[in-house]
């Protein structure tokens, strides 16, 4: 495959950015996305060019790490993280804009890397369970219905890559943080923090700088985990019981 | 690697949240939507005649009363509605100006902005309405001047029936008719969602079905009694 690639450089975080353009030749369509641009950074390495600067860790679609905004769409046409996008989703002769996330609360590092430390700070601010450490109690001492227990494994899917920000026209983190008020929510072990938490992460997540929903549900279409816009439904339920309980 | 530090500014409450604020979004938009379907009915009194029209109107101003003076319930309720159009605004034009705020530097792959159509229907069909809404009072609330042919006195049934022989006046409830139908679309689907109400495939299915009715039942209800005029059906004497 033959394709043209338009691609955001930009050298550091306060420097200005444009679009380059590449040409890539003999592409197999066996590739994932990644090593397509792991064969252009060969080139350009070859050349004596900086090479393109990319987040990847596990490149198999679970750590969260890879993300890009591929032709206006988060991590590309597939339901899937881009590492696990293959070159068989395009066709030859494609051209294919490559950009970083767009998120003033995702700021560009360089190229197309973002820092995603605001979501560190969503999690940190409730995104968790108080408990002491030392041996683990006994599981089946706390009983968790089954369908609760479904639901809250399919909100804890979410691998934090930022693709729900990255749709959302209003640059929102509103799906993040309602997969982790889902997931903590549905368990008995989430209760006791579960206004608190709902309070804390939403200021949090305001102050970083995220924008609010409006409920377009573009997220839930770009989340590769396909975490369905109900969480953010139970977000603001819970929000709206912390209210009544006077957080 | 340093660790992450926040500065915490203000305090933390649940009432300065985005959430909050879109809250006070659907519980004043709520108000509207059943004061539009309220006011869409009393519409329709239009094709029982004009001396129908105008004992409704009349009764309006009688509601409650001895207990109130007449035309004091109108008048708490108008205060109620200016109350929740205020607080409807405000928080859109927060929520506006903050979502503006989130993605400063805006993708060159114009895919990206196809979903933000909705959002900004929502928005600029917001302001269409605001628009509108103060000509729609001037004309038949505050001044209730005509531009229509014939001579109306104190009649609001003739006023409605003399302004809407004119076919720019009846274009231009139409097309406010329009942005108001889209706005109710995805105003009540966003207000269920936001008050917690579509959790599950099945509740947003209904959610989004009532949506549409609701639109649909408004806007075309409202758009009755204008073409009706229009073409003849409705004479004012």
């Amino acid at each position: 495959m033959n394709l043209t690639l338009k691609i955001w450089r930009q050298a550091g975080p306060r420097a200005q950015g444009e679009m380059v353009t590449y040409p890539v030749t003999d592409i197999s369509e066996d590739m994932s996305f990644l090593e397509m641009l792991d064969v252009l950074n060969e080139q350009l390495n070859a050349r004596g060019e900086e090479p393109i600067a990319f987040d990847s860790d596990c490149r198999e679609g679970i750590c969260g790490m890879c993300g890009l905004m591929i032709s206006g769409q988060a991590h590309g046409p597939e339901v899937t993280t881009t590492c696990q996008l293959h070159m068989r989703s395009f066709k030859d002769g494609d051209e294919i804009t490559v950009e970083p996330w767009r998120a003033d609360a995702f700021p560009v590092i360089k190229d197309l890397v973002v820092d995603r430390s605001s979501f560190d700070r969503i999690i940190q601010a409730g995104g968790f369970i108080s408990a002491n450490t030392g041996s683990a109690p006994e599981a089946h001492s706390v009983p968790v219905p089954k369908p609760k227990a479904d639901r809250s494994f399919m909100a804890a899917a979410c691998i934090g890559c930022g693709a729900c920000v990255a749709a959302c026209p209003n640059a929102s983190g509103m799906l993040f943080m309602g997969a982790k008020i889902t997931h903590l929510g549905e368990l008995p072990q989430g209760q006791p923090e579960r206004d608190a938490r709902v309070v804390s992460m939403v200021s949090t997540h305001d102050h970083e700088g995220f924008g609010g929903c409006t409920n377009v549900g573009a997220c839930a279409d770009a989340c590769p985990k396909e975490i369905p816009l109900d969480v953010i439904n139970q977000l603001n339920k819970d929000l709206r019981r912390a209210l009544m309980h006077g957080e | 690697m340093a660790t992450n530090t926040l500065p915490r500014t203000g305090q933390i409450s649940a009432r300065r949240t985005t959430v909050f604020m879109k809250l006070l979004m659907a519980l004043s938009g709520a108000l509207f939507v059943f004061y539009v379907l309220l006011h869409m009915y009393g519409n329709l009194k239009i094709f029982a005649g004009v001396e129908a029209f105008d004992e409704y109107a009349y009764h309006l101003r009688t509601i409650l009363t001895p207990i109130l003076p007449f035309g004091g319930f109108l008048w708490l309720f108008r205060a109620l509605l200016v109350v929740a159009l205020v607080a409807h605004a405000w928080s859109a034009f927060y929520l506006w100006s903050k979502a503006q705020g989130a993605r400063k530097t805006r993708y060159v792959a114009k895919q990206a902005a196809k979903r933000t159509l909705k959002t900004k229907w929502m928005r600029w069909g917001g302001v269409a309405l605001l628009l509108f809404l103060v000509w729609h009072l001037l004309q038949f609330t505050i001044l209730k001047f005509n531009v229509g042919p014939d001579a109306v006195g104190d009649s609001p049934g003739k006023l409605v029936i003399s302004s809407f022989q004119v076919w720019w006046v009846v274009l231009i409830y139409l097309l406010a008719l329009v942005a108001l139908g889209l706005h109710l679309y995805h105003g009540v689907w966003s207000a269920t969602q936001t008050l917690g109400w579509a959790g599950g495939v099945r509740s947003r299915r209904n959610a989004k079905a009532t949506a549409t009715v609701i639109a649909l039942v408004t806007s075309i209800g409202f758009a009755l009694p204008p073409l009706a005029i229009l073409f003849g059906f409705v004479k004012g004497n």
